[in-house]
């Protein structure tokens, strides 16, 4: 170790930050806009989140914090505890194990890769919801979903771009 | 970072890649369970659920404030440019709602006499705790809300929740200073209702849609479009009478209604205690409340 204690802690913040980012998108996502109908549009932003860290940097968002993310998620939003982070686990394993796929290439591959992972992700909520409560969940509002998360993606991806830049380099 | 032998880096990273190929595993098996555990016995997590919503009570508090400003800033423009316009309308309801009134002062004081004549002995309503809306699941599969008071504020599981318009919900989870609204279009919530005049029985079940279903209505009921649906206060859960929507499409599906609230611009609400005994006692959530 090098350097005084506020540059070690430094490090350490700038190592929780993709875990800091994650929680703090769940806590935006429950915050009522009070604008007409918004509660059937608001888009999965943890989602975008667990998607980006897992293809960029696996390292500092690890199993374990995808799994704090999703109870957070489960626990604020009042939903059966254990489906979110089942769907973020699933689409850090899918992110990890096709990472090779996705290095290097364009945004449009990678803005791509995330509606087809989004697609799985609300159709296994939809699923596990459904299976839950016993009774088949309108799928209408969750097309919806689909369609605002994956457009707003490219600005979060962004932002998590810029994010990114700051951070430590993989050891 | 420190220099580690060469050795030890070439030992250590694949074992580092196996254990945390075995937490993923661990973590997804782990959820998987207690999605399970959750579903066989609701109340388990329960718990633990609110004294996490108990400690994100402050900052979601302190999060949706600058919001509800900034849509009460809107809404005071909206209502600036709409004046003149709203000015007029309200001029002619208030011609309109003075005829009601008298109307209605006769009625009431006629039931008086009546309920004199039968001794009826009306049910009042114990009290109302009002509440700031904090949180909204924003679920596509979930429609509940978050609401500032809780345990210490008397609010209990099962308790109906209101606002102006009618019923939004009931409480479903408490927490010491936080409790959770089930609402009525959420996938696992069901009231008892009455439709219409002819006062039809039915259960208003939500299948997180806007427009909750009618169910086990009798095959020949006459339900017409825009029939008001009010709660029938059977299972005990919600006290009868208060207003719930009006019926909004009648096709081969099923009969659908139409809430008299937009939730999703709710800031304060109203939770109603009406001294009923508490049916639901210990939130049990995934209890569809029983019908007849």
């Amino acid at each position: 170790m090098k350097g005084t204690i506020w540059q070690r802690l430094d490090f350490i913040a700038r190592k929780l930050t993709p875990l800091l980012v994650s929680l703090g998108l769940v806590l935006i996502s429950v915050i009522p806009l009070r604008l007409p109908q918004t509660s059937f549009i608001v888009p999965t932003l943890a989602l975008m989140s667990v998607y980006y860290w897992s293809l960029h940097r696996a390292d500092l968002l690890p199993a374990l914090a995808i799994f704090f993310v999703g109870m957070l998620q489960d626990i604020l939003t009042g939903g059966p505890l254990g489906i979110n982070t089942l769907i973020f686990l699933a689409v850090y394993g899918v992110c990890v194990s096709q990472r090779r796929f996705f290095h290097g290439k364009s945004f449009l591959v990678v803005w791509w890769g995330f509606m087809v992972v989004a697609a799985g992700a609300l159709a296994l909520e939809w699923a596990l919801s459904s299976a839950h409560a016993g009774s088949i969940a309108a799928p209408r509002p969750a097309y919806f979903k689909y369609l605002i998360t994956i457009t707003v993606y490219p600005l979060f991806a962004w932002i998590f771009a810029r994010i990114q830049r700051t951070l430590p380099a993989v050891e | 970072m420190a220099k580690r032998p060469e050795s030890f880096q070439r030992v250590a990273a694949p074992l580092r890649a196996v254990a945390q190929r075995f937490a993923f595993l661990f973590l997804l098996l782990a959820s998987g369970a207690i999605l399970l555990f959750g579903k066989a016995d609701p109340q388990i997590f329960d718990r633990a659920r609110m004294t996490v919503t108990d400690a994100f009570a402050p900052v979601l508090d302190a999060l949706s404030r600058p919001i509800a400003t900034g849509a009460a800033i809107i809404d005071e423009a909206q209502y600036l440019i709409n004046l003149r316009a709203q000015n007029s309308a309200l001029r002619a309801e208030n011609a309109r709602l003075l005829q009601w009134h008298s109307a209605a002062r006769n009625l009431a004081t006629e039931n008086q006499r009546l309920r004199g004549l039968l001794q009826f002995i009306p049910e009042d309503s114990l009290r109302f705790i009002s509440a700031r809306v904090i949180a909204d699941s924003g679920g596509t599969f979930v429609r509940s809300m978050l609401v500032n008071a809780g345990r210490r504020d008397g609010v209990r599981s099962g308790l109906p929740v209101v606002v102006g318009e009618g019923l939004i919900g009931r409480i479903v989870e408490t927490g010491n200073r936080v409790s959770r609204i089930l609402l009525i279009d959420d996938l696992n919530s069901r009231v008892p209702v009455v439709v219409g005049p002819d006062r039809e029985r039915a259960v208003l079940a939500g299948d997180n849609s806007r427009l909750p279903k009618l169910i086990y209505l009798a095959s020949n009921a006459q339900i017409q479009m825009g029939a008001r649906i009010m709660t029938s206060g059977q299972g005990g859960v919600f006290p009868p009478g208060i207003s719930v929507g009006v019926v909004a499409s009648m096709d081969g599906n099923g009969v659908r209604a139409q809430s008299f609230v937009a939730t999703s611009e709710l800031e304060y609400v109203r939770i109603v205690d009406y001294g009923l005994a508490a049916v639901l006692d210990g939130g049990n959530r995934a209890d569809p409340v029983e019908e007849d």
